[in-house]
């Protein structure tokens, strides 16, 4: 067998390990869809007027307001389900079978492929949940074609893809899974500092450069470009960039993270 | 495929291993012939799981140490390839809790990348023989103890291992759970298969192990058949007990040399088993006209040994009173 087969097999093997497990004990994917399912509701219906005269020249508009908040919301999901990747990738460690994993035959970092591959499919089905969401209280597409479509689900897979590989870094370095959730606390919050849900030129100048150029800022730019149409400019390419640059880094700090002598 | 060993499962040399300053392994040289069941002993904390992490790869030894050779593959250069040779059961629970016992197995299947068909046979039967059909179906979690134990077991013949590591294989399972799993190894033992285990029951070495090697303070302090490291320590004896304290010092006064213990009114006389030496001591109780209440005949086992070895004292008689498991005989 050569050795993408052996890794290939051995990944698919681990992903059905995750799903199993992610089939039978669903309570964390559920709780932690509800952040951005909340935050939905919260600013569109309570903060939804005040909001939208904000960044509408002082004419409140709620549908305004949703539509502008449904990109930034969709890839904070995924911050959020990267949390629960974290967490059990370090709930995972503490796990003897690990242990076995290591002194077996198998593709090493498959062990660690399978979490993300799972927490990846588990991103996409969320960001889907919470789209269906936002397209039940009103959020509606603008100008968007097939080939759009297909673009923004490859974007959000490659944010998901690039988030998990991080937040799986960050689980391998916990201690346990109380650290590993605290350890990936930022990655929720940074979509709050992006242009998730206020224009970037609307921030206090010290912070724009921040905003402007933090991962989530150019994606969510993307995204919005591709849903409503609109200038995706330089974000596209950003954004891609970031991913990929993200995904390495998370893929490189994972496996050196995970190869170091057992626990 | 396999390359050659020269009859060899495991060399290593010079082994050493510290976690800060603390010394565990200090230069340990161990050889298993294939095919043979090699038994390490040692005290809580000697560095018995060390030292099975370090051969079955999960972790590397400090620069110091010398070549370690598992089924003919050095660690060092290709430890994927000592990987395919191995089984690893080891000290604490391998299982994978939020799966089922057969979603377990299958797993390791998978992992030994064995035909599906062909994987679903190799589950169902070692789940039969670790008798956990009934439970195969639930979540290992809810497994009890020796379950687990089983399970973990089971797992680890999925890919018909050549070299095998168990570190106490049988510490919480019942007395049943634990002869079967001795007639397991014997097994493994004849089909060609070598196990590397450690334990605490020394009667498991002795039942099993064609060589055992004691760990005390990071070095083998002895190594050899069960018979041989019997032979280390001085011989055995009988052991009186009277009921009444004018008995035990009539006794005392008649047989010199008895090593006695006032408050349990008990005498140790030094006897090397034979019936000779039996008869005297009763001919000598009988003419000072004493009647023992309980007489015991102790001939070295391994538990002398290993105190001798590691140190320790021996624990006091009373509690040492299961019998049935013991090289002793009770003559009541
Ligand atoms: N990862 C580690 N970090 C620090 N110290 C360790 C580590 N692993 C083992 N030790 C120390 O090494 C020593 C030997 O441990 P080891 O687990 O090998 O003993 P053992 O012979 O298997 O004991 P037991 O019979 O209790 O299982 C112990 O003092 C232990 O504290
Ligand atoms: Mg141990």
């Amino acid at each position: 067998m050569s050795a993408i087969d052996l890794a290939v097999r051995d990944s698919t093997t681990m992903l059905r390990r995750n799903l199993l497990h992610a089939r039978r004990y669903p309570s964390l994917t559920l709780n932690l869809l509800l952040t951005p399912v909340m935050l939905l509701l919260l600013f569109v219906f309570v903060l939804g007027d005040t909001m939208s005269a904000g960044i509408h020249g002082g004419v409140p508009d709620r549908s305004v307001y949703l539509a502008y908040i449904v990109p930034g919301l969709l890839l904070m999901t995924i911050g959020s389900t990267v949390i629960g990747t974290a967490v059990s990738v370090a709930t995972d460690m503490n796990e003897g079978i690990i242990a076995r994993f290591r002194t077996m035959a198998i593709h090493r970092p498959s062990v660690l492929i399978g979490h993300v591959a799972g927490s990846v499919l588990q991103s996409v089905a969320s960001v889907v949940l919470v789209g269906a969401v936002a397209v039940a209280v009103g959020f509606r597409s603008v100008g968007a074609g097939a080939l759009d479509w297909l673009a923004a689900f490859g974007l959000v897979a490659l944010v998901a893809l690039a988030f998990t590989w991080i937040a799986v870094g960050m689980g391998l370095v916990s201690p346990n899974a109380e650290a590993a959730g605290n350890t990936a606390m930022p990655l929720i919050l940074l979509p709050l500092l992006s242009s998730a849900f206020t224009p970037v030129h609307s921030m206090p100048g010290w912070f724009q450069p921040f905003a402007q150029y933090q991962p989530f800022t150019p994606a969510i730019e993307t995204l919005r470009g591709l849903l409503l149409g609109g200038r995706i400019g330089d974000n596209g390419w950003l954004a891609v960039g970031w991913c990929l640059g993200l995904t390495l880094l998370g893929y490189a700090w994972s496996t050196s993270a995970f190869n170091r002598d057992g626990r | 495929m396999n390359p050659p060993t020269n009859g060899i499962a495991i060399a290593a040399r010079e082994l050493r291993k510290s976690y800060g300053d603390q010394t565990v392994l200090d230069g340990v040289d161990l050889t298993v012939p294939s095919g043979t069941v090699f038994a390490l002993l040692g005290p809580n904390g000697a560095g018995k799981t060390t030292a099975v992490k370090i051969l079955s790869t999960l972790v590397a030894p400090d620069p110091g140490s010398g070549q370690v050779v598992v089924g003919g593959h050095d660690l060092a250069t290709d430890p994927q390839a000592a990987r395919a040779a191995i089984g690893v059961t080891g000290q604490f629970s391998a299982v994978d809790g939020l799966i089922t016992g057969t979603e377990n197995m299958l797993l390791m299947a998978d992992l030994h990348h064995l035909p599906k068909a062909e994987g679903r046979r190799t589950a169902a039967r070692l789940l039969e023989r670790f008798d956990l059909t009934e439970a195969a179906g639930r979540p290992a979690s809810t497994y009890s103890g020796g379950m687990k134990r089983r399970l973990d077991i089971a797992m680890t013949l999925v890919g018909s291992p050549r070299v095998i590591f168990l570190d106490e294989p049988t510490t919480g399972l019942d007395p049943r759970s634990r002869h079967d799993m001795w007639q397991i190894v014997r097994e493994l033992v004849a089909d060609g298969v070598t196990v590397f285990l450690t334990t605490q029951y020394l009667e498991e070495a002795d039942e099993l192990a064609d060589r055992i090697a004691v760990l005390n303070g990071g070095r083998i302090v002895a190594e050899g058949t069960a018979e041989e490291l019997k032979r280390l320590v001085p011989g055995g004896h009988v052991r009186l007990r009277f009921t009444d304290p004018v008995g035990y010092r009539v006794a005392a006064d008649a047989l010199d040399g008895a090593a006695g213990d006032e408050e349990a009114l008990t005498l140790q006389v030094p006897a090397d088993g034979s019936q000779r030496r039996l008869r005297e001591v009763l001919d000598r109780l009988d003419a000072a006209g004493v009647e023992a209440h309980e007489l015991t005949v102790h001939t070295p086992d391994l538990d002398d040994v290993f105190f001798a070895l590691t140190g320790g004292a021996p624990q006091a008689a009373p509690t040492r009173s299961n019998a049935a498991t013991q090289p002793e005989e009770a003559l009541t």
